[in-house]
């Protein structure tokens, strides 16, 4: 399967395994960005946000957006 | 706004103390006062929002290069502005399972956020016909790969045709190929991000069920 039809199907598929929604995301992703860089099991404490992350681009970019702003606070 | 899309299990959330570091004890207490200590909160707390906004600001300018620098700093202004109100009227939903300012900071980079993808599209039509759609293969395979993908995207196809309504097949193929914001296509059709997404979730799960149903037959 060529590469732009893998990445189509990704998107139009989604992820499988079960996963919260935008506003669930909205309201859990300080604690899981801070968690992400306290190297705590992110993932296994916000289940289904990783997982919404992966299906939805625009919380994804709110996520590294965040994690971004944290990161520069953290270097100064 | 709306439930999760998928029962997901937050025992584990709720369980946790929220456990107030000191600096995040001094906003609560400065921000749930009156008089000039709330004065001074509230002016610091704009200063950390704007700071915050005009990061997300920078960060998205290059899908607007003809927006000038102060066109960007009244974006990130303006964001500052509704997050604060955002952060006022909601401060007693913050648990302090996180620092206040990173529970802060969210409000400013999803207000900027939003701005700037809702100027990005202001202009730009949103196409939501859901008969243009398509999968494009790049035509670079081998004849026999190239002939099973053909046959694969004959049966995606098939499935977005049989499987999804019409409200379905217009928002997956918007969110998903023509790759609108959410929030842009959600404004657009007068709904919300949370709705939106739960359509586009049942759009997907009906579209991988139809698929798999398929390869049972072809497998049988």
């Amino acid at each position: 399967m060529d590469d732009r039809v893998k990445r189509e199907l990704g998107r139009l598929l989604g992820p499988a395994e079960p996963e919260i929604g935008c506003d669930e995301c909205f309201d859990q992703l300080d604690r899981y960005v801070e968690a992400e860089l306290e190297r705590q099991p992110a993932d296994e404490l916000f289940p289904g946000l990783r997982a919404h992350l992966a299906g939805c681009p625009t919380c994804a970019e709110e996520h590294e957006s965040l994690r971004a702003l944290l990161e520069t606070e953290e270097i100064r | 706004m709306s439930a999760s899309v998928e029962a997901v299990t937050t025992e584990r959330l709720d369980s946790a103390t929220p456990v107030h570091d000191e600096e995040t004890r001094e906003w609560l207490r400065d921000l749930r006062s009156s008089g000039t200590a709330h004065d001074a909160a509230v002016r610091r707390l704009h200063v950390l929002l704007l700071r915050a906004a005009r990061f997300e600001v920078s960060r998205r300018r290059a899908v607007m290069p003809h927006l000038r620098g102060d066109a960007l700093d009244d974006i990130a202004n303006e964001a500052a502005d509704d997050a604060l109100v955002s952060i006022l009227a909601r401060l007693d939903d913050f648990r302090g399972a996180s620092r206040f300012t990173t529970w802060a900071y969210k409000f400013a980079l999803l207000e900027a956020a939003v701005k700037m993808r809702k100027r990005a599209w202001q202009q730009r039509e949103v196409p939501l016909e859901a008969e243009t759609w398509d999968v494009i293969p790049s035509g670079v395979l081998e004849p026999a790969d190239e002939a099973e993908q053909s046959e694969l995207l004959g049966r995606v196809r098939h499935a977005m045709e049989t499987a999804l309504t019409a409200h379905q097949r217009r928002v997956l193929v918007a969110l998903a190929l023509n790759e609108v914001p959410i929030d842009v296509l959600a404004e657009r059709l007068g709904t919300t991000r949370g709705a939106l997404y739960k359509t586009l979730h049942d759009a997907r799960r009906k579209l991988r069920a139809a698929l798999e149903e398929g390869d049972a037959w072809t497998t049988a």
